[in-house]
């Protein structure tokens, strides 16, 4: 068998089949969002960081991913403290298992490259082809729009057309200028769809695939270990007395 | 006997949403192994049969279709037909490579249709390899595809196609969206992949010298439906009557380039002055543009030519100040003549209001510029915001209307008019509030010769009414016809002084400049006596 190596090959997290990460981070997130609890969360949260070394992940690329997580996790405290009458554990308990929940999906995409993503979304979890790489050639459009903002705004400008000093006026400009966007983004999203079209995409026939994605057992014990640590976090905070049902 | 690869029997089709058919009562056919130049006026639906062809136009809302048209036999449109045969593969190759990528990898993207066939993993890469060699694309397949050129872009669209094996090649005027360096390296790569397959071809091309040589025949649709003219290349362009139809329905012969439509006047005073521009991207190692001094004179068109990614498009956004350079600065430098006095306020930063009434902008897709959702709402956009009144508007759009021949479609979207049309409408636009200066990015990229014509004669009409023209191009004729000046860009710099000095000093710039020599003095001698006009550019046919 042929194998294109991706970028992201070369992280030991970046090797595991996309698939069983995203059911891995699935059920963290199932795990902790049956219980609000302190021990739960820490446990979870503790071995997620425990691990991060071992993900190959490096911490830069995750700063500059995650770093809005733990400003996310202190507002959520801070505006607990001051606007609710909930408790210092109650509050840290939520604060906790947003980051633990979060966390794991950062990993994910921090790891994965979006064609192998949607290559294991059809290939393991079986999503509709037309879905995942329609999805992934509109994903490759979006930069796109960042220039087609500017180019909007300097036609604007080249024509005369300015927000004057009203606020009303402001906001007309951005809206029609947003409304500009969109329509130079569905232009675009259309000609693709004629390309992808004439290439002889169709949901109906039969695909191959270029890329296969492979399940080995470490991508098994990944999810079957994730199950444990968080099934085991749950009976600890059950022992320990803390386990405090939130859904059901 | 096999049946042809192309058939249509009295086929039309009409789009869906619109009154009129594209394509009416066509009768053609195209034996395997036949290769097709197909003619005809923009509008007489070349690009239609293509597409109809591709199987694109299978959806059952699609619009409606007359006759028959058939691919090796089956009908064209039927929905599992004509694509699951094995002999029956039409590839078609777009006019805009950037639009027709879909995948972000050099090789995922020529994997994509091969894993729309179902062919097995084994042979896939095998396969994309041959390709990609065969293209002459020697770049890893996890290169970019958005890190590929215009004509690179192009020629993996052609391994794409390729890949999978297409007994018939479409072509939609393949070269027209690239600079010159581009479309000779596609044209090269179709000769050497279609021209030595066998496989059938059609293709579209409004110029015909790039491809004709690739053809074994050409076939001219009728403007209003059926096949005007049918034969081989020699038969077809010898005749004089289907040469003059041809030249109306402005498809570029090949035949001598348009001739030279020199300035009526002397140059004016300076317009605009640009010193030590220079333009840095964040992130980017070297200077989009770099130091740049150089003067636009009102009464003369001043061309900035250079390769793709030399920074020509940035140098005009900031001469158009549209983008603000990181150092040095563009001084506006006119201070009469034009109807308002120019604000004493750093040009860089003019509001948009003050600097409409001023500079004119063409953007190089007509369609990122239209504001208004009529094309007269279009031409009243930039006098309004000059702040003229209404009367003095209404005048100035009727005006224009009336210039440009757009006066029936005043009350049409901007968006559907034809490519030649959103052109001039955008030229127009942008002269509607009388600026003394007009910035042009690549103003006739693509255009038939007709649509040319008529924009080069705009422009030395302007020039001769005294603005200063500035455009970016590629355009070689463009710049034989009009520019006074040529500013060469390599890598942002400029490069054309290095050039002059080397050469005699006393030298006109070109040797097509018969007569005007570099002094404007000596310029009016030779001028046309009548408004030069688009016929008058165009020699007879060989």
């Amino acid at each position: 068998m042929m194998r294109v190596e991706t970028p992201f090959a070369p992280t030991s997290l970046g090797r595991l089949n996309p698939a069983a990460k995203l059911i891995a981070a699935a059920v963290v997130m199932i795990g902790l969002l049956v219980t609000a609890d302190v021990v739960t969360a820490s446990i979870v949260l503790g071995i997620e960081l425990g691990l991060l070394p071992a993900t190959g992940v490096s911490l830069s690329r995750l700063a500059r991913r995650a770093w809005p997580l733990p400003v996310a996790a202190a507002g959520v405290a801070v505006a607990n403290l001051i606007a609710s009458d909930a408790s210092a554990a109650t509050i840290s308990a939520i604060s906790l298992r947003l980051l633990a929940i979060a966390l794991p999906g950062v990993l994910v995409f921090a790891s994965t490259d979006a064609v192998d993503f949607a290559d294991s979304l059809v290939q393991q979890l079986h999503a509709p082809a037309r879905f995942a790489y329609g999805a992934l050639a509109a994903y490759r459009l979006l930069p796109m729009l960042s220039t087609d903002w500017d180019t909007i705004h300097r036609a604007r400008r080249a024509r005369g057309i300015d927000a004057g000093r009203s606020p009303v006026g402001t906001v007309r400009l951005f809206l029609s200028g947003v409304y500009a966007l969109l329509v130079a983004a569905i232009r675009r999203g259309t000609r693709l769809a004629v390309a992808m079209d004439s290439r002889g995409f169709d949901a109906r026939r039969p695909r191959s695939a270029a890329r296969e994605q492979v399940v080995r057992p470490v991508d098994r014990w990944l999810v079957a270990g994730t199950v444990i640590v968080v099934a085991g976090a749950n009976v600890a905070a059950v022992v320990a007395g803390t386990w405090h049902p939130v859904i059901l | 006997m096999a049946a042809p690869a192309v058939e249509a029997r009295g086929w039309g089709w009409r789009h869906a949403g619109r009154r009129g058919f594209a394509v009416k009562d066509l009768d053609l056919r195209v034996e395997h192994g036949e290769r097709v130049l197909l003619l005809g006026a923009s509008g007489a639906g070349k690009s239609t049969l293509l597409w109809a062809l591709a199987g694109l136009l299978r959806a059952p809302d699609a619009g409606d279709e007359e006759g028959l048209l058939l691919v090796d036999g089956a009908p064209a449109g039927g929905r599992d037909s004509a694509s699951h045969s094995p002999f029956a593969h039409t590839g078609l190759v777009f006019q805009d490579p950037s639009s027709a990528i879909v995948m972000g990898r050099v090789g995922d993207e020529v994997a994509f249709g091969l894993e729309n066939r179902a062919v097995p993993l084994t042979e896939i890469w095998p396969r994309v390899s041959e390709v990609l060699t065969t293209v002459g694309l020697r770049y890893d397949l996890l290169h970019p595809t958005d890190r590929l050129s215009g004509g690179e872009q192009q020629r993996l669209v052609i391994a794409d196609v390729l890949a999978l094996r297409p007994a018939i090649w479409l072509l939609d005027e393949p070269t027209a969206n690239l600079d010159p360096p581009g479309a000779a390296m596609v044209r090269a790569t179709l000769r050497h992949v279609v021209g030595e397959s066998g496989a059938t071809l059609v293709l579209v091309e409004h110029r015909v010298s790039e491809l004709v040589d690739l053809v074994t025949r050409v076939v001219v649709l009728e403007s209003g439906g059926g096949v005007m003219a049918d034969g081989d290349p020699r038969q077809v362009f010898g005749n004089p009557s289907t040469c003059s139809a041809l030249r109306r329905a402005g498809v570029w012969l090949p035949e001598a380039p348009p001739g030279r439509l020199a300035p009526r006047r002397p140059a004016g005073p300076p317009v605009i002055e640009a010193a030590d521009v220079t333009v840095r991207y964040e992130g980017a190692a070297h200077p989009a543009v770099d130091g740049i001094d150089l003067i636009a004179h009102s009464g003369q068109v001043l061309a900035v030519t250079g390769p793709n990614g030399s920074g020509k498009t940035t140098l005009s956004l900031v001469l158009a100040s549209l983008m603000r350079p990181t150092s040095g600065e563009v001084r506006w430098r006119a201070t009469e003549g034009g109807a308002h006095v120019p604000p004493s306020k750093p040009y860089a930063r003019w509001r948009p209001r003050e600097l409409v009434r001023h500079v004119g902008t063409v953007f190089q897709d007509p369609e990122h510029q239209f504001v208004a959702p009529t094309v007269a709402g279009e031409l009243a956009v930039g006098p309004r915001r000059a702040g003229q009144d209404a009367r003095t508007v209404d005048a100035r759009v009727g005006e224009l209307l009336e210039r440009l021949g757009l006066g029936a479609l005043a009350a049409a979207n901007p968006y559907t008019l034809s490519g030649g049309e959103q052109r001039r409408l955008s030229a127009a636009s942008a002269l509607a509030a009388r600026p003394q200066l007009l910035v042009l990015d690549e103003p006739t990229f693509g255009q038939d010769s007709r649509t040319w014509s008529e924009l080069a004669a705009l422009l030395a009409e302007e020039r001769d009414a005294g603005r200063a023209v500035l455009t970016v191009t590629h355009d070689e004729d463009l710049v034989r016809a009009l520019a006074d000046e040529e500013v060469v860009l390599e890598d942002g710099r400029r490069v054309d002084e290095d050039r002059r000095d080397a050469s005699a000093p006393s030298a006109p710039a070109a040797p097509w400049e018969i007569g005007p020599g570099s002094t404007p003095a000596s310029r009016p001698a030779q001028a046309p006596s009548r408004r030069p006009s688009p016929t008058a550019t165009q020699m007879p046919a060989p």
